[in-house]
């Protein structure tokens, strides 16, 4: 069954004829993905083709919705067009947008999030600045490297793209139901805790592997999430230790100030609710290989 | 980006926020000067204030009032030079003293759990709001702000009556407010904080203080931020990256760090933290992110920066191939070694390469090949960062 994204997924991409979507659509065809069109205003009407594939190029959202079936929207276009895009596809009800495009400014994302929210919360948001989410040997919507794991019943949510692949590829012998990267920005629109009351749902998924990093509270509040609501095994790790105070760390949301935020923190709030939590990314994949052959 | 006091007071003046009248010296002698057109102007008495990006500087003795234009040099020169939490003082406001009736707080920010703009308002000001908050949380009005509807003066009003302030204040305040929110939206800001906000003796309402967080990713349509960069305090490793296009931090150790994605990079300081810890604390050097591409020239950019490092005792290239597989990486970190030879770089410190994920087994092949002499590969991310702080340990 996976979570969000499954064998039936139909996705769009918005931005499909850009640089990006283009080089990701023809990856996401390879990895199984049912692409079935793109958006582009300027574009609409016109066909490309992709491994092998012709892709109709709509208007809007909407009309690729009406006319495919599509569920499932992955963006690509640059950080000055994504809030339209954004609010394009919540206006068209999708069920699913992943919004990879890194750089939106803050008062972008926390203005489509709350119009998200007006709306009644019809489509569920992953991103922005993100890797997308990929149920291995189902479908892959956004920029995952598909082929370094295999199918399984794990369940990954991180907000670091490298740090999934690299957790995906440790365990790719025991394999993943979903692994959804959530981004670092300081507004993303699924959460940890969305993910763990997902994969907690989830008939196929048996354990989950938590990473976060400095930054937020998102970790603390997954862990007070964890406690009440996941029965579970839930492994976690979590990156920036070493970050001084004050300096952002490549992700917008990885800025430590002052008590708040810290690895340390987090590290201690998940131990607390029983999480086990490697000190590096590979003592991590030992702790959920443990668990799986257990 | 964070500014100034006295640039955000700037940017208050510019969207009509009442700010007192002053000027920035970078000596006592300016600062007598200013000073003296005040004086000249009928105020004699006016207040020295350092320009350092960090709270407490009253505290710290960074904030006097002078009497007179010889008090202001004298105390400009106490002042300018003073290190305050790690940043020394390099100028100074010179502003005119306010009479001051009461002190608020107020701020816009992001509250980034729950995914919306908050207001924070309080008629306990001028001290740490965060202590305010501990000790007495009634005072403290705290009001979600909708993106999408933002802040009129009916909300501006409402929150500055939330806040407690007293109706002599509040028509004030409510203005003042108002024209905030227009700084925190049409500036793209992540914070906009005056503390304190003060009610003078005679009744007006005034911006004493300010502090703004800019949004960097909002710089494609800010056009008139990047005049307000403080170049002078950027570390020359920080600046030159910068102009690379690269996601450098300088860090304090001995280790340099080159990786692809930002949380394996910040992981990859932690691992090489942890293993340095036998090795006589040997730390990070530096966050170098080279992205997802990892493309040669990118890769002989990144080394370039990290080898003129004079700390950097020894380099972990932790990458992990993913859309960009290792055998690219591999050719990359070749034809950067080559590319540096030709700009006339030394490549002299030893460089420990981890490369996994796809294409791994023949991104090692190819780097096995090159044997380039400085280059060891190791092949899992904990010992690889085992094997640069040794390395690092032996060459310092």
């Amino acid at each position: 069954m996976a979570i969000w994204l499954t064998e039936n997924s139909k996705v769009i991409v918005q931005g499909m004829t850009g640089g990006e979507g283009s080089k990701h659509t023809a990856r996401m065809l390879r990895a199984g993905t049912n692409v079935v069109g793109g958006v582009n205003a300027r574009k609409a009407g016109q066909t490309v083709t992709h491994e092998g594939r012709d892709l109709p190029v709509f208007g809007t959202v909407a009309e690729a919705m009406e006319q495919t079936g599509a569920d499932v929207s992955v963006v690509f276009v640059p950080p000055k067009f994504t809030k339209d895009a954004v609010v394009e596809a919540i206006d068209a009800e999708i069920p699913l947008c992943v919004v990879i495009t890194e750089g939106i400014p803050v008062h972008d994302s926390t203005w489509f999030w709350k119009h998200a929210v007006e709306k009644g919360g019809k489509t569920r948001i992953i991103g922005p600045n993100c890797p997308g989410i990929a149920s291995p040997g189902k479908s892959n919507a956004g920029i995952i490297p598909a082929d370094i794991t295999s199918p399984g019943r794990i369940g990954l949510v991180s907000k670091s793209g490298t740090l999934t692949y690299q957790m995906m590829y440790e365990l790719r012998d025991i394999g993943f139901s979903t692994c959804v990267g959530i981004g670092g920005d300081p507004v993303i629109g699924t959460t940890h805790i969305d993910a763990l009351e997902a994969f907690q749902a989830d008939p196929e998924t048996d354990a989950i592997v938590m990473i976060g990093e400095i930054g937020g509270d998102a970790e603390e509040r997954a862990a007070a999430y964890i406690e009440q609501h996941v029965t579970k095994p839930v492994v976690g790790y979590v990156a920036g230790f070493t970050a001084p105070e004050g300096k952002t760390m490549g992700h917008a949301g990885a800025i430590v100030s002052g008590s708040s935020g810290t690895a340390q923190a987090k590290k201690e709030a998940l131990e607390k609710v029983g999480v086990r939590v490697g000190k590096t990314p590979s003592e991590t994949a030992r702790l959920m290989r443990e668990i799986m052959s257990a | 980006m964070d500014l100034f006091e006295h640039q955000a007071k700037e940017l208050f003046a510019e969207y009509g926020v009442p700010v007192p009248t002053g000027k920035i010296a970078t000596t006592p002698e300016e600062a007598r000067a200013i000073a003296e057109e005040f004086a000249a102007a009928g105020t004699s008495r006016v207040v020295v204030k350092a320009q350092v990006k960090t709270g407490g500087r009253g505290k710290a003795g960074g904030v006097k009032v002078a009497d007179s234009p010889a008090d202001a040099e004298e105390k400009a020169r106490q002042i300018l030079g003073m290190d305050i939490k790690g940043h020394t003082v390099h100028k100074v406001l010179v502003e005119e003293a306010s009479a001051i009736a009461q002190e608020y707080y107020f701020s816009f920010l992001l509250d980034r759990a729950n995914r919306t703009f908050l207001s924070i308002c309080s008629v306990e000001g001028g001290m740490e709001i965060e202590e305010v908050a501990a000790n007495n949380p009634d005072a403290v009005a705290q009001i979600p702000i909708s993106a999408l509807a933002g802040v009129d003066r009916a909300k501006a009003r409402e929150i500055a009556a939330a806040g407690r302030l007293p109706a002599e204040a509040l028509d004030g305040a409510a203005e003042l407010i108002e024209r905030l929110w227009a700084v925190f939206v049409d500036e793209d800001a992540l914070l906009v904080e005056v503390n304190p906000l003060i009610l003078t003796q005679d009744g007006r309402v005034v911006a004493l203080d300010g502090k703004v967080t800019l949004d960097d990713n909002a710089s494609f349509r800010q056009a008139e931020h990047e005049a307000l960069v403080d170049k002078a305090a950027a570390d020359p490793l920080e600046a030159k990256a910068k102009e690379k296009d690269l996601n450098y931090v300088k860090l304090d150790g001995s280790v340099g760090i080159i990786g692809n994605g930002a949380g394996l990079v910040m992981s990859t300081l932690d691992v090489v933290a942890y293993a340095g810890e036998q090795y006589g604390g040997q730390r990070p050097a530096n966050f170098l992110d080279i992205g997802g591409g990892a493309s040669a020239e990118v890769m002989a950019n990144g080394m370039e920066i990290v080898l003129g490092d004079p700390d950097v005792k020894s380099v972990f290239i932790n990458v992990f191939g993913g859309i960009t597989s290792g055998d690219a990486v591999a050719n990359g970190i070749v034809q950067a070694v080559k590319l540096l030879g030709d700009r006339g770089e030394t490549v002299d410190r030893p460089i420990v390469v981890r490369l996994d994920g796809n294409n791994a087994e023949e991104g090692r092949r190819i780097l096995n090949e090159a044997a380039i002499p400085v280059i060891q590969q190791v092949e899992t991310m904990d010992e690889a960062a085992r094997r640069a702080a040794e390395l690092a340990a032996q060459g310092a």
